[in-house]
């Protein structure tokens, strides 16, 4: 185990950048993709599988292996329909008039 | 070496991650921020499936398509069932950090690795995910009708709720302080489970945008603190990312709501109209749609609102066939979208994008309303506090201050509704009974669709 007080400073440094840049890089964000980008962020927060996929697969005990691989399918579940719902509705924002001949 | 390679990965992962946030701003860049966000995602995955520790893949692999096959038909529900299908997804979000805390939990106990920053990171993470997981799931009832949509109150119940999450955040501290009190670790799961109930119960239609947001940033707070658990920095980055995200769309709905977190979450909207409503009895004038078709037809300029009723009817497709009949005599159709209007942040826009309307249509709501005196129609469709003009000057109406859309200064206001009862959050709408409004009753399809049908009739015949 490495000295966990200076790790935790620098989680801390990487929370607060992260979040700096979250709130700066959303905050102009178009009225028009709330929706969107709600269900991006919703695939981009299922980063829980990481750690879904270290608990898992690190098999310590029957109990944290099973409550890994659930997490992991709720996790997968986030990615899989928050990326693809994300896809389908950005496809249908058009800007002029769909052509029509 | 793998370690570093790893590392170097996520690297590269959050960098995307950020990228992809910026470029979901606009839509131009938007397509481009999905392809960020999955390659990144990709990255996370393949860099944590190359960890050392991982001896065993099978049952990574099962519960990989086990979440493909459920995520797989959640992706394909109409647009209509998007604030739900939100919802659950913050709910999954929320279990998987309660699920990871409770396993690391477990592990560390026996083997005496439960230091007191171990300890409070689960804590914290626990709290959060269980309180998501449940609160969420109650928001996808309510969306789903599952559970009753009107907020539920009783006496106390900010103190209940209030003195349940005290206690769980003491007996965390007490057992980060010494983490061999186990026992209360499962009592904190039952308190922050129970949480998430009681806070959205009370929490009615009207305010499940900003609740559906707070919820977002909650789920990425889970997945910052499994971060802090697992000293696992892309963790950290990405959930703050959501975090800072659901943050900004809470605060874009509070305003356009003019009420404070602190309102929206103990606030329980619409209890104090639902009684007084049934006093004056006030007359509204109706309109059949044929009548509706003609008025429409001799203006020139027209702003149609639509609310959570055009979606609860699907009527966003005949609102289309409606702006493609004025456009063609060459009437000026826009659109005003209030922030708040329907059950999650931009519902209406991906409705009427769904329905191929060209977003420059789009109006928001400080834009159109300096022009609303110029407008010869305003059509509400299933819209209803959003134009209640009781927001700006009845000090009794529970969304006085609100920002509305100026619907009732327009020369002729239509407004289709089933009924003339009181819309979702029990407050009468003055807008109705104005004299320059006009009610059309019946289902917002139907009655959008007889409309189109006696514009394009006419069409032919003049």
């Amino acid at each position: 185990m490495h000295s966990g007080q200076v790790d935790f400073v620098a989680m801390l440094f990487v929370l607060m950048l992260a979040t700096f840049i979250g709130l700066e890089v959303i905050r102009n964000v178009s009225r028009l993709l709330h929706t969107p980008l709600m269900s991006l962020t919703n695939a981009i927060s299922a980063i829980a599988i990481v750690g879904s996929i270290i608990v898992t697969g690190e098999e310590l005990t029957k109990t944290s292996t099973i409550l890994g691989a659930v997490a992991i399918a709720a996790s997968t579940t986030n990615i899989v329909s928050g990326f693809l719902i994300t896809n389908r509705m950005l496809k249908m924002f058009k800007k002029k008039e769909p052509g029509r001949s | 070496m793998i370690e570093t390679i790893t590392q170097l990965i996520y690297l590269v992962s959050t960098g995307l991650f950020v990228l992809s946030l910026k470029w979901m701003n606009k839509p131009d860049t938007a397509r481009r921020a999905v392809v960020a966000g999955v390659i990144a995602m990709a990255g996370a995955i393949i860099g944590t499936l190359l960890h050392p520790e991982i001896v065993n893949y099978l049952w990574i692999v099962v519960a990989l398509a086990v979440g493909t096959g459920i995520g797989i038909p959640l992706a394909r529900v109409p647009l209509t069932a998007v604030p739900q299908r939100t919802a659950l997804s913050h709910a999954f979000g929320g279990l998987a950090a309660g699920l990871v805390g409770i396993a690391k939990f477990y592990l560390w106990l026996p083997a005496g690795e439960l230091t007191t920053f171990r300890t409070s990171a689960i804590v914290v993470e626990v709290i959060l995910g269980f309180l998501t997981f449940t609160g969420s799931l109650m928001a996808a009832g309510k969306l789903m009708e599952i559970v009753p949509t009107r907020p539920i109150t009783y006496r106390g119940q900010n103190l209940v709720n209030l003195s349940l999450a005290a206690l769980a955040l003491v007996l965390g501290v007490l057992l980060a302080l010494d983490p061999s009190r186990a026992a209360f670790f499962p009592i904190i799961i039952v308190l922050s489970l129970l949480f998430g109930v009681l806070l959205i119960i009370p929490i009615g239609g009207a305010d499940m945008p900003t609740v559906i947001s707070i919820l977002n940033s909650y789920a990425g707070l889970a997945a910052v603190a499994m971060g802090f658990v697992l000293e696992n920095k892309l963790l950290i980055t990405a959930g703050a990312l959501d975090g800072a995200s659901g943050l900004i769309l809470s605060i874009i709905m509070c305003r356009a709501m003019n009420r404070s977190f602190a309102n929206v979450l103990f606030g329980a909207f619409g209890q104090i109209q639902a009684a007084a409503a049934g006093g004056e009895r006030k007359t509204a004038k109706s309109a059949s749609p044929e009548e509706a078709s003609q008025i429409l037809e001799s203006a020139s300029s027209v702003v149609v609102v639509p609310g959570y009723g055009m979606a609860v009817a699907q009527a966003q497709h005949r609102v289309r066939d409606l702006y493609e009949q004025l456009t063609k005599r060459g009437v000026d159709v826009r659109f005003a979208v209030h922030p708040v209007a329907g059950r999650m942040p931009g519902h209406m826009n991906v409705l009427l994008a769904e329905a191929e309307i060209p977003y420059d249509k789009l109006v928001e709501m400080d834009d159109i309303n300096p022009e609303m005196p110029q407008c010869d129609v305003c059509f509400v469709v299933g819209a209803n506090d959003v134009v209640n003009p009781a927001a700006r000057h009845d000090k009794s109406s529970p969304i006085f201050g609100m920002p509305i859309i100026d619907a009732d200064k327009a020369k002729t206001v239509m407004a289709i509704k089933r009924t003339m009862n009181p819309g979702f959050a029990g407050i009468e709408n003055e807008l109705y009974f104005a004299d320059n409004t006009l009610m059309i009753f019946g289902d917002a399809k139907a009655v959008v669709g007889e409309i189109v049908k006696e514009l394009s009739g006419q069409g032919g015949g003049h």
